[in-house]
């Protein structure tokens, strides 16, 4: 009974579960309510106990109404061209909604709301059972059900539309015709047809269907085994129109993945996983060496891989690098006096590069499509960090704009959400310049790659006590730096970087107007 | 128990033995082959007895099987078993311990279906599977922060390992029953008449033997319906499937019970594409609706598996002259002709049928039911005219009554009780039953329909309750949290009616609730006994703290005991 007093009272369950598992009072009555009346609090019963069974296995860790992420049709139009905000007509997608860790397709049960109902937000429209449990699922937006893409008692993978919304009458029979379009073409949430590259990648796919296999002995008459039918179902792929290759003539799960266009995934005692994501962009993926005997291999984190990608992208423009020393001793003093009121070098450097960057726009802008420049409204400086395990650039918006006491502030918040991995892409992906700083670990100099998306990036090395001569002949000793940019030579050219390394410079050597 | 039984034994064993009751017939625990008390089809381990206690049994024993018989009034047994199954072994263990002189017939291996062709061997697989299941789910073994690379098996190491697994318990078994000095007679049994039991190769029985009392124990075989050819191939029972002579890449499984879902479990982890093939309108109909649904959930929509409900599988071609495994499959209500599959192999696991031929029973004027030997609730055999026939009794899968391997053994050392002089009824409702899936299903008393049925009829109100798996710590640690305990009882006396578990280790956790209704404990008593933390069991602590009982009082626990 020592161990009693070690732990937890396990016959607390209340501890031992997060709150957010108490079953909402919206959910179905239970069936059989079993009244909660205690004889000591110490025993109170789980809440759970009196929830409908299929609730109480997942209510833990869920809300019990998901949200269906309902986004306009065009979203995804839209965002790849920032700034030109085009409203059509809304109709939107329902999407199967993630309703645990786990699931990666749901089924739906039942739908509240049929073809022509009108539905407002907040409204549960469809009953999903996903690998957990049975969930009522509300839509975000006020529309019409204009139709119904997965039936009740059919599956679709997590993020698949399974329904149309349209917002008004008239936009029903657009909806519609989205509709047709969506159930007769190829599945959407497919990937854009990575075949051409999957032949590089590490594990050879089956062989490419272009050749129909010769008909075996008995007859094709659409045979399909119980994996592949459901993959079909998942990936939309039409049973009749797939040749099978499996024995006597059978449609095979390979067969569905070669028609879905999709990595086939390893069958137990099949052949290793595949050891590098495909690559998402058109830069075509480096060969992969052999193995090195020995050796331990550490798959990439999502950071890393993200990283990788960043990296390999570079590659396509075209950057060159200019250096500018410039004295920091009225800096470092400048450092002394703000430093107690919570600001960073970082945040001086970055303030500083902001409004050099205000002076030159052309270094803030960047080049999107190689056929013209994008001047950004903002300045948004991006910061390197080293985080465990990887790195990830956070933002200071509207650098030139805030004090430094504010950008002190906000810079702690960010790196402080960094190391909990919590910043939200905004946060670190909105950036117009960045700036990176090896100077504390000693660095004189080093040349940073442009981040894709970006015109420039500065790299700063540390200051360091240097004899200089002045322009009278006069030695003196002076902390002096190293600044190193990277631009796109597309749109940057060496005047323009030298002229805001020259303005840089200058609000540096002479920083009174930073604290303004 | 064991050590205990060591020294209590060897000591008797010296002593007087002349009685009827030996203390050392009385307490042969160490040898005491326990472990086989599983289900029919799902034994689980065995527990080992130590070597010294086994040869002090044996010594005293052997010497005590007959001590009896002299005052037997000139028959050569007091008891003799045809059959030495799961069923057959028990009744034989307790007959011993009861100084009864006993001989136990059996025509093919020592210890059934249960140890060669069931429940031992099943699990043998279901171990195998149960691990490659999880080193293959990179989810949960990233969660873990655990790396595998490319797991994979070797099909005969598998098949190897569950054939060891019945020769040791095979082996085990027989021991068991020779140390105690029960004679083994070979041969296939047949009763010539009363009392009257004559034994040898099959169709030549020449050997007879007299024995006070007999117990039928014979069992049963595979059930196959009409219409279904059993190549041992293609198509084939769970006897073939056992010895896993190929995992074929898509096999169709007749019958969605415990041994067609365990064998879904082992089969589609090592690689198998499976359609189940159901006659009834639900899979998995023996057990609580809820129950089934969670299963589906939890052990069929994920996994590559495909089912056909509310169908006979009508006809059955095993594979031949270049063509799959053909089955035709028509509407169970319409027997309209439905679909064909063409499937690579097929396991027919539609039940089990009584093995009851060629046991004499006409001799006594007994006529079998659909194969099953008609008894009363004490076991005993009734003839055709209703009447017990005196001194005959049938258990286990060959009466039907509860075709689970712990079952026969409950029911073998209930008749032994009352060859002893000692009236006993088995509580049928007090037997777990278990399926070994991953996760596991275990179950014990009424289902909720059944309770809700009774309740009913009998006037009085039925509450449930239910946990979850999620809740527990020991489950979460483990990454197993998928699963709930239910517990069907009467607010009104907090008796248990019933519960059902699926969830992690759900067979080894039905006990607590097995035992109580065994022991007649009732819900607002067992709420109190303490669960070690952090353990699985909590789960059901949880499950009684849970429940409400409208009259309070305990009873059973009104005597604290000084600590």
């Amino acid at each position: 009974m020592t161990a009693s007093s070690e732990f937890p009272k396990p016959s607390s369950p209340r501890f031992l579960r997060p709150p957010h598992c108490f079953p909402p009072p919206y959910t179905q009555p239970a069936k059989a309510p079993s009244p909660r009346l205690r004889p000591r609090a110490l025993l109170s019963s789980p809440p759970m106990a009196t929830a409908p069974a299929p609730l109480s296995l997942s209510a833990s860790t869920l809300p019990a109404r998901l949200r269906a992420g309902a986004v306009p049709a065009g979203a995804r139009w839209r965002q790849a061209r920032r700034g030109r905000m085009v409203v059509r007509a809304k109709i939107r997608e329902i999407f199967m909604p993630a309703l645990s860790s786990t699931m990666t397709e749901g089924k739906i049960v039942s739908w509240s709301a049929g073809e022509g109902d009108r539905v407002s937000k907040g409204d549960a429209v469809v009953v999903v059972e996903s690998d957990k449990a049975d969930m009522d699922v509300e839509t975000f937006h006020d529309g019409i059900v204009a139709a119904v893409l997965v039936q009740a008692g059919e599956s679709a993978p997590v993020g698949a539309p399974i329904a149309l919304l349209a917002e008004s009458e008239e936009e029903v029979p657009l909806a519609l015709a989205k509709a047709q379009e969506l159930s007769n073409g190829q599945p959407q949430q497919a990937p854009p047809a990575p075949t051409e590259d999957a032949a590089a990648a590490p594990p050879p796919p089956p062989p490419a269907p272009a050749t129909p296999p010769a008909p075996v002995a008995a007859g094709t008459k659409g045979v399909a085994s119980p994996h592949a039918k459901k993959l079909a179902k998942q990936h939309r792929v039409d049973l009749a129109k797939v040749t099978g290759t499996g024995p006597y003539g059978r449609i095979t799960p390979a067969d569905i993945e070669a028609a879905a266009r999709i990595q086939p995934k390893s069958k137990p005692a099949a052949a290793p996983p595949p050891v590098a994501a495909p690559s998402v962009g058109a830069v075509p993926q480096a060969a992969v060496l052999p193995p090195v005997p020995g050796a331990t291999v550490v798959p990439f984190t999502t950071m890393q891989a993200a990283v990788s990608k960043n990296m390999v992208e570079s590659l396509a423009v075209p950057a060159f690098r200019v250096g500018y020393p410039i004295v920091t001793d009225k800096l470092d003093e400048l450092y002394e006096k703000v430093k107690p009121k919570g600001v960073t070098m970082t945040v001086l450097l970055a303030k500083a590069a902001a409004m050099a960057l205000a002076q030159h726009p052309v270094v803030n802008a960047s080049c999107r499509d190689g056929k013209s420049f994008t001047y950004n409204s903002n300045i948004n400086i991006a910061v390197a960090v080293a985080i465990d395990g990887g790195l990830i650039t956070p933002v200071l918006q509207d650098a030139d704009k805030l004090d430094i006491y504010l950008l002190s502030q906000n810079w702690k918040d960010l790196v402080k959400k960094a190391r909990a991995k919590q910043l939200q892409p905004n946060e670190y992906s909105s950036g117009t310049f960045t700036l990176s700083n090896l100077g504390m670990f000693g660095v004189d100099r080093f040349d940073a790659i442009l981040p894709p998306g970006q015109g420039a990036i500065m790299a700063v090395g540390a200051s360091k006590p240097t004899v200089v001569a002045d322009k009278d002949g006069f030695f003196s000793v002076k902390n002096k730096m190293l600044v190193n940019v990277t631009a796109d030579h597309r749109i940057v050219y060496g005047a323009d970087l030298a002229a805001f390394l020259q303005t840089f410079a200058k609000i540096v050597e002479d920083p009174e107007s930073l604290t303004l | 128990m064991q050590s205990t039984a060591a020294v209590s034994v060897s000591a008797s064993a010296t002593a007087s033995r002349g009685g009827a009751r030996s203390e050392a017939a009385r307490r042969p625990g160490g040898v005491r082959v326990c472990g086989l008390r599983g289900e029919a089809l799902t034994c689980p381990s065995l527990r080992i007895s130590q070597a010294p206690a086994r040869l002090a049994v044996a010594r005293a024993a052997a010497a005590t099987n007959g001590a009896v018989a002299g005052s037997g009034g000139g028959f050569d047994y007091d008891l003799v078993i045809i059959g030495a199954g799961v069923g057959g072994h028990g009744a034989a263990l307790h007959a011993v311990e009861e100084g009864l002189k006993t001989a136990i017939i059996e025509g093919d291996v020592v210890g059934g279906t249960c140890v060669n062709r069931g429940c031992v061997p099943s699990k043998a697989l279901l171990a195998v599977s149960g691990r490659m299941r999880e080193l293959h789910d990179e989810h949960h073994m990233k969660s873990m922060g655990l790396q595998v690379s490319s797991p994979g098996y070797d099909r005969q190491g598998v098949a190897d390992h569950a054939n060891n697994l019945a020769s040791k318990i095979r082996s085990n078994l027989t021991n068991s029953m020779k140390a105690l000095g029960v004679d083994i007679l070979t041969g296939v049994g047949t009763i010539v008449g009363k009392q009257k039991v004559r034994y040898g190769k099959a169709g030549f029985p020449d050997k007879e033997i007299t024995a006070r009392n007999i117990i039928i124990a014979t069992g049963s075989v595979p059930f196959v319906p009409k219409g279904i050819e059993i190549d041992g191939k293609t198509v084939f029972t769970s006897d073939h499937a056992l010895k896993l002579e190929s995992v074929p890449d898509w096999i169709a499984i007749v019958g969605s019970g415990y041994i067609g879902l365990e064998f879904s479990d082992v089969y589609t982890a090592l690689g198998s594409e499976v359609t189940f093939v159901e006659a009834l309108d639900q899979l998995m109909p023996g057990f609580d609706p809820e129950i089934a649904k969670l299963a589906q959930r939890v052990l069929i929509n994920p996994r590559k598996i495909d089912y056909h409900t509310g169908v006979f599988a009508n006809k059955i071609t095993p594979a031949k002259d270049g063509k799959p495994v053909l089955i035709e499959l028509i509407d169970a209500k319409t027997k309209e002709h439905k679909e064909t599959l063409e499937v690579d192999a097929a396991l027919i696991a539609t039940g089990r049928a009584p093995f009851t031929k060629g046991l004499g029973l006409e001799n006594i004027n007994v006529v079998t039911q659909r194969g099953f030997v008609p008894v009363d609730e004490r076991m005993r055999v009734m003839d055709a005219d209703g009447n017990v026939v005196p001194n005959l009794y049938c258990i286990g899968d060959a009466n039907g009554k509860l075709m689970l391997a712990h079952a026969a053994s409950a029911q073998g050392i209930s008749v032994v009780e009352q060859i002893s002089g000692k009236d006993h009824i088995l509580n049928h409702l007090s037997i777990p039953a278990a399926c070994f899936t991953h996760p596991e299903i275990s179950m014990v008393g009424l289902t909720e329909p059944q309770a809700r049925e009774k309740a009913d009829k009998e006037g009085f109100e039925v509450n449930i309750v239910k946990t979850s798996f999620k809740a527990n710590t020991k489950a979460l640690a483990e990454n197993e949290g998928d699963g709930i305990a239910k517990l069907i009882y009467r607010p009104d006396t907090g008796e248990i009616l019933g519960v059902h578990i699926l969830g992690l280790h759900a067979a080894d956790l039905i006990h607590e609730a097995s035992n109580a209704i065994a022991l007649g404990t009732r819900v607002q008593d067992i709420k109190f006994a303490v669960h070690a933390h952090p353990t699985l069991s909590e789960v059901l602590d949880e499950l009684f703290k849970a429940a409400k009982v409208n009259s309070g009082v305990s009873h059973s626990v009104n005597e604290p005991v000084a600590a």
